[in-house]
């Protein structure tokens, strides 16, 4: 059986414009895209050209430096543009999507149950559900030739305005089934399923041959590393991987159907949304088609994700890959007089040296300024009191400056991924960017090796 | 607000870069940030950050100092008050003697070491760090009243250049900047820093009264221990009581205990420092004195009850105010209670069994300085064994 863990350090952020539970159905985004710059070090070789007619579950580019993994179109349509950036890298491969009807792959699923884990992989690998599954250590695309020690699932979202997921995967409790049936076949070491031990789990409730441990607590008690550390924690050499429910659910889906269809539930959310709930649309959608005129005011950051964790996008932007969230916060491009000292709004902290909106407020319109600029490393025990984990976290970003390699693997920076230390990053005294010093780390940790 | 935004932005490209006064751009740049939070937003990693930046920290510090500076300053003119005509004065006419005589202090450290910040803040093409707003406050209260000023100035300037730029600025630094200054006096120029005379603030030529004695609780103990006379409250030039209130002679912003606890209060509820750092000192200490009062030696110091340590001396102001530096203090959390603890306990031994050196707490923070890394080394490592043997198992 698994584990009951109470997290206790850590926190909540609570933020206004949390979603309504309605989930709105709208009328599908025009254009799609798939971008390349969601997954970490990866570069695309293209496998279609511009004006190129694709069916859902084709595959639109493949990894470089393993064509095994492809990345397929969630949409039947039209290659409308392939958008490059810096170097004639490839940012986007947008997609004009067929108005009804769309024209889908078949995969050939049948007789899921009996068939062997090298061909459910293939399966997974050619209908472009295998980017779903993260690998630890390094946070990168699993690795198709190894089989990992366990695969966790976080079956809670525990982000600042994160999706319920009890809500967003209602009727999908079959699929999320299949999906777990398919994972149980790839990892020998089990399947570790880790639960909110008071929300609702009704659907997760048929889930079989799995281990389930139930946690509590405050954020980041949702995030995988911090509940594998708790648990299981990746040792050197070990190998994890990691997968979000609604990913299992398309999982699920696919060896169901032979079909791909990665539609999902995503939350809308933040201050500057006026409607925010659930909305039906799929994986790259277009933010014109999602948010439409949901805006609040006009100087906003639209983030694909969580405010934590999520990336920048534009207003003419797409849902990122990973993604069942977009959150719209104000931008925080104004001076404020004497700020640090007397601050003129609430503004989340963990500092008490802020006690009206320490204790008082209990939420917040919350913009993108930083209340302060970056300073050298001064206040100690701050990342501590927020990451639940067996980790040295102040010791381990400093060794990662100062680009000691042996020193990090010794701290387990193997156990830890970005989002793991994005709290750390919020309560930063100092400012520090502490997610993308990490991400160094974990590049040359993954170059070395 | 919007004028003086307004005229600041019309200043701005002079001391930016091409400007003609870009050679001030760091020391601009601490005044416009003072003044005004930038409208800089997140461009990579968590959207969203905490309200809490370091001019708030330090800036917290500072009012935690508050009750010790104030006390500090009236205190000042109390003791001469005494010391001239043996009787108080008024309550206005202490903090006036006081503030006369302190604030030039507080003037030459606060300018002198900003500047050196400022410069070399400018010669590295950093900001300039906000650390100094405390360490600048530190400096005065830990001085004597009589202290001449060009001794705070290069003892402040020694600080800031070998105690802390040397090593890299701040957040680098090995000692605590405070302390170097005041051990760079201590050792530089003894007779100011030391002994029956520099602890009340006396005019030039003016003469005390009868019977006034400029001893220190801590001189008197350390010479009753060398001559062998055994403990009684009556060694101490001033009781305890009055050393927990704190109008006894002493540094300007030491003496009164309550001051320093008001700090602590302020400190530790603003979460800014650390308790751990502070009650551990407060068992160290507790831990030595007891272990001498049950030791069987004989001696002033041996019999004294263990809680008084705490009292007399600059204990407290230690404890709370100069162990917490973050820089300088080990940054293990494990490691907090030890370091800590081992103050606690050199400042009891260097106390006892150093006549040389009175007051233990200042030896005693600095060589723990020293010792901080190799005891956050040891806390590191042993993270690092538990993680290695979670593989054998």
């Amino acid at each position: 059986m698994g584990k009951n863990v109470k997290i206790k350090r850590g926190m909540d952020i609570p933020l206004e414009g949390k979603p309504s539970t309605h989930i709105h159905a709208i009328s599908t985004s025009t254009t799609f895209a798939l971008k390349p710059t969601d997954f970490k070090g990866l570069v695309p070789k293209l496998r279609i050209k511009q004006g190129e007619e694709v069916s859902v579950g084709d595959c639109l580019f493949t990894d470089k430096k393993n064509d095994k993994i492809c990345f397929t179109s969630p949409v039947s349509g039209e290659i409308a543009e392939i958008v490059r950036g810096d170097r004639r890298a490839i940012t986007a491969v947008k997609i004009l999507a067929d108005s009804s009807d769309y024209k889908y792959k078949e995969f050939d699923t049948k007789g899921y149950s009996s068939k062997s884990a090298d061909d459910i992989k293939s399966i997974l690998l050619e209908s472009g559900l295998w980017p779903f599954i993260t690998q630890r250590p390094y946070g990168v695309i699993a690795d198709t030739d190894v089989s990992p020690k366990s695969i966790h699932v976080s079956g809670f979202d525990s982000s600042p305005l994160a999706a319920d997921l009890g809500v967003s995967l209602r009727g999908q409790e079959a699929s999320i089934e299949v999906g777990f049936e398919i994972l149980n076949k790839l990892c020998e070491g089990g399947v570790h399923l880790n639960l909110h031990a008071k929300k609702d789990n009704t659907i997760y409730q048929n889930i079989k041959g799995v281990k389930v441990s139930y946690f509590e607590g405050p954020h980041p008690s949702g995030l995988v590393g911090v509940q594998i550390n708790n648990i299981d924690p990746i040792n050197k050499g070990d190998i994890v991987w990691t997968i979000k429910p609604q990913h299992v659910a398309f999982i699920g889906k696919l060896f169901s159907t032979g079909k791909l269809d990665l539609e999902q539930n995503i939350v809308i959310a933040g201050s500057e949304v006026n409607e925010p709930a659930y909305y039906t649309t799929r994986i790259g959608a277009s933010v014109d088609s999602l948010m439409k005129d949901n805006y609040k005011s006009d100087n906003v950051r639209v983030i694909s994700g969580n405010v934590l964790t999520g990336k920048k996008i534009e207003k003419d932007g797409y849902l990122g890959f990973f993604d069942n969230q977009i959150t719209v916060i104000p931008e925080g491009d104004h001076y404020e007089m004497l700020g640090w000292l007397f601050p003129s709004y609430a503004r989340p902290t963990l500092s008490s040296t802020l006690p009206l909106s320490k204790f008082l407020k209990k939420s917040f319109s919350v913009n993108t300024n930083p209340h302060g600029e970056p300073r050298a490393y001064v206040v100690t025990g701050q990342y501590e009191k927020v990451l639940p984990m067996d980790i040295m976290p102040q010791q381990l970003i400093k060794a990662v400056m100062a680009k000691d390699l042996e020193l990090m693997e010794n701290l387990g920076i193997y156990e830890v991924i970005e989002e793991d230390v994005a709290l750390c990053e919020f309560v930063c005294t100092s400012k520090i960017n502490v997610q993308q010093v990490l991400s160094e780390g974990l590049e040359l940790m993954a170059e070395e090796s | 607000m919007k004028f003086l935004r307004d005229q600041i932005d019309k200043i701005k490209p002079t001391f930016s870069e091409g400007g003609k006064l870009s050679f001030l751009h760091s020391t601009f740049d601490a005044f416009e940030t003072f003044l005004f939070v930038p409208n800089h937003t997140t461009q990579n990693g968590a959207h969203i950050r905490d309200g809490i930046d370091l001019k708030r920290t330090m800036f917290t510090v500072i009012v935690a100092m508050l009750p010790a500076l104030l006390f500090g300053l009236w205190n000042v003119g109390h003791q001469q008050s005494l010391a001239l005509t043996g009787t108080d004065g008024s309550l206005w006419d202490n903090f006036f003697v006081g503030l006369i005589q302190t604030l030039p202090i507080i003037i030459v450290s606060y300018g002198v070491g900003l500047g050196i910040e400022m410069g070399f803040a400018q010669f590295r093409g950093h900001p300039v760090n906000e650390g100094f707003l405390v360490t600048g406050m530190l400096i005065p209260l830990c001085m004597p009243p009589d202290v001449p000023l060009w001794m705070v100035g290069l003892a402040t300037a020694f600080s800031v250049v070998i105690g802390k730029e040397v090593f890299g600025g701040t957040g680098m630094n090995l000692l605590n900047p405070a302390l170097t200054a005041r051990m760079f006096l201590y050792i530089g120029y003894p007779s100011s820093m030391s002994g029956d005379s520099v602890w009340t603030f006396l005019p030039e030529g003016s003469e005390t009264v009868d019977g006034y004695s400029g001893a220190t609780n801590l001189g008197e103990l350390a010479s009753a221990t060398a001559e062998g006379k055994p403990w009684s409250d009556d060694l101490l030039s001033a009781s305890i009581m009055d050393s927990f209130w704190g109008n006894i002679q002493g540094s300007i912003g030491e003496t009164s205990v309550v001051a320093c606890l008001i700090g602590a209060a302020i400190l530790i509820a603003s979460g800014i420092g650390s308790w751990k750092i502070m009650l551990s000192t407060v068992l160290g200490g507790l831990f030595m004195g007891w272990v001498f009062n049950i030791s069987g030696a004989d001696g002033a110091y041996m019999d004294m009850p263990a809680y008084y340590h705490l009292i007399i001396g600059g204990f407290m102001f230690g404890a709370i105010f100069m162990t917490t530096d973050p820089v300088s203090a080990a940054q293990t959390e494990r490691g907090k209670w030890i370091y800590g603890f081992l103050i606690g306990v050199l400042t009891v031994l260097i106390r006892v069994f150093n006549p040389g050196y009175p007051e233990g707490i200042m030896m005693a923070i600095l060589l723990m300085n020293v010792f901080a890394p190799l005891i956050d080394y040891y806390v590191v490592q042993s993270n690092i064994k538990t993680r290695l043997n979670r593989v054998k198992v």
